[in-house]
């Protein structure tokens, strides 16, 4: 849950993101923000926060995709990742992550998927081939049950 | 008989008489001391008194806060998220040994990685460094101005009383004056500036011109009411060098223009800027480019060191960040004025945004609404640093040497030093810094050539 504090500041955050003044955001607002364009996965990032088809996201759903990352405050940020912390939102993160690599939503990281992403992340400085094996070794590592792909189960324990 | 006189011309009389005593109180307190430089120390006291009464009014807005049991909206000034500055490698080999806890040394791509980008990215989503800077900062307590209001709320009959005389002084008493002010002291620039280009050129000359403008700069700042303090003063520019100091808004250029006497350069405009522009130039030599000479790089920089060169030359005062923001960092210097070669005489201005936000946003307001603004605020109250000289090194390129003096600027007037270009407020960013990330992370997956002896 977040707190009435937290809430007002995201909405303020909102309101200052949202140049049309039309109480939703699109994507070109989120590109808006340059640390965010120049991360190399920025584009899938802007991705999750748009529900199936639509082009814009109001502060109800902006606020939800947030919430899975909830602010670090001061007296939180001492918290590891493995802590006592609800199983909820660790489960969350990681849902959110493997959304990132999953384009199709089938719950399988397939190798074309995973190649994807890979290139997003190191652009023009590896070539075909090595991303390839890489792909390919990252899935050898991590699949158990022999399908050539990694479930949301095997995502978790790696 | 004085009771068959008629009413209204009693009135005309009352009005005449009371228009006589203002211009005359005007014309002593003000205008007087603009000319000769100094001051009664009005300005202080008024500052002091205002301060005394934002204090009350903010203990009155937490009193009533807590008795309604109303959570009140502070801003967060140092942003949302407590982050410490890592690196892109820091930062994922951290996340790789919260994982699985490999070896770490061998350069290899994990599934977890994508932690650290996805991390990264909501984080800038919910707070980031670049666009807070192109609006008004936001203030930790009231200053009775209802653009400032976030609370929103009726706090006490007493705070409404207060605000209300204060949008009465300000918009009945003080705009006027300060309105008054202005139109003097642009007219006296325009025909005074004028008058002196008339006469031959010589020391008569200058010296003239050089109190003219002046006297002309001093009446603009106490049209702003503007509270300056200024530190450092055996530091202020000399002939032949350069001053830089950071942009917040137009008004940068009046508060340093009363202290010194500098040569400007900027753009040719038209209307009433352009009047001025013109008058300005028969009196002392500003350097002013039309608008198709500015896209041409190399002319600038040829007339520029054409002026500098000349040692008998003010100083030149520019601008290197191109763009107005809002006071709270200094983003990229534009490297044009470092490549020079000329001495470099740092200033940095801060603005106190209780009694007036200076902040030009110029998405937002033109430049006569922000005047007006401006001129209804309680006052512009700001410190003005002069920096010791600073000379390019041999050592040094010219986008290092800008880095350094805006560092130097930075620390002085307490402001966050940033990398990133002010003209992000209207265009996108190149995509060469993505490609910078994308290099560093594939160097951590794959190493150098040489590591790389798997089959």
């Amino acid at each position: 849950s977040v707190s009435h504090s937290q809430i007002t500041r995201l909405y303020s955050r909102f309101t200052s993101l949202d140049k049309g003044e039309n109480g939703t955001l699109s994507r070109e607002d989120f590109q808006r923000i340059p640390e965010l364009a120049i991360n190399p996965l920025g584009d899938r990032i802007i991705n999750a926060f748009f529900p199936e088809g639509e082009d814009q996201v109001n502060f109800r759903g902006f606020m939800r995709t947030l919430a899975h990352f909830r602010p670090i405050e001061d007296n939180e940020k001492s918290k590891d990742q493995d802590g006592p912390e609800p199983l909820n939102s660790r489960s969350n993160k990681l849902h959110f992550a493997f959304r990132l690599y999953d384009l199709d939503k089938d719950d399988k990281i397939s190798r074309d998927e995973l190649l994807q992403v890979l290139r997003m992340m190191v652009g023009v400085n590896i070539s075909d081939e090595q991303l390839g094996s890489i792909a390919d070794r990252t899935i050898q590592e991590a699949d158990q049950d022999g399908d050539s792909a990694i479930s949301f189960a095997e995502f978790v324990k790696v | 008989m004085f009771l068959l006189l008629p009413f209204d011309s009693l009135v005309v009389n009352l009005l005449g008489i009371s228009i006589t005593v203002l211009f005359t109180l005007l014309l002593v307190f003000i205008i007087v001391p603009a000319i000769f430089g100094v001051s009664f120390g009005i300005r202080k006291v008024y500052m002091k008194t205002l301060l005394k009464i934002f204090q009350w009014a903010t203990l009155r807005i937490e009193r009533g806060a807590k008795e309604k049991n109303h959570p009140l909206y502070k801003p967060y000034v140092n942003g949302i998220i407590a982050k410490d500055p890592t690196s892109l490698e820091e930062e994922i080999k951290e996340i790789r040994r919260s994982g699985s806890g490999k070896a770490l040394d061998t350069p290899e791509f994990e599934l977890s990685d994508i932690f650290y980008f996805c991390r990264k990215g909501i984080e800038t989503i919910m707070d980031d460094e670049v666009t807070k800077r192109f609006s008004a900062e936001e203030l930790e307590s009231w200053n009775l101005l209802s653009r400032t209001n976030y609370n929103f709320q009726y706090i006490s009959l007493r705070l409404t009383v207060l605000w209300g005389l204060g949008v009465l002084i300000r918009y009945c008493f003080l705009l006027p004056l300060r309105i008054a002010l202005a139109f003097t002291g642009i007219s006296l620039l325009v025909t005074g500036t004028t008058v002196v280009g008339y006469l031959p050129n010589g020391r008569c000359k200058e010296f003239l011109s050089k109190h003219v403008h002046l006297m002309c700069y001093r009446i603009c700042v106490r049209a702003l009411t503007a509270i300056i303090t200024y530190h450092h003063r055996e530091n202020r520019p000399r002939n032949g060098g350069i001053c830089v100091a950071n942009h917040t808004s137009p008004i940068d250029v009046i508060i340093l223009a009363s202290d010194g006497y500098y040569a400007m350069v900027g753009q040719v405009h038209g209307g009433l800027m352009g009047v001025i522009q013109r008058a300005m130039v028969k009196a002392c030599p500003h350097v002013w480019f039309e608008r198709s000479e500015v896209k041409d790089r190399h002319l600038v920089a040829k007339r520029l060191t054409e002026h500098v060169q000349d040692r008998s030359k003010l100083p030149i005062l520019i601008f290197p960040e191109g763009t107005c923001i809002n006071n709270t960092s200094v983003m990229m210097f534009k490297k044009g004025s470092f490549e020079i070669g000329a001495t470099v005489y740092p200033v940095a201005i801060k603005y106190d945004p209780q009694f007036g936000d200076a902040f030009w946003n110029s998405s937002k307001y033109g430049m006569v609404t922000y005047l007006l603004r401006m001129m209804s605020s309680w006052a512009i109250v700001c410190s003005v640093w002069y920096l010791p000289p600073m000379t390019r090194q041999p050592e040094e390129d010219a986008v290092q040497f800008a880095n350094r003096v805006k560092s130097a600027i930075a620390r002085q007037g307490g402001l966050v030093d940033l990398l990133w270009d002010g003209g992000l407020k209207r265009e996108k960013v190149k995509d060469t810094f993505k490609e910078e990330q994308q290099k560093l992370y594939s160097k951590m997956i794959v190493g150098n050539h040489e590591d790389r002896s798997r089959s």
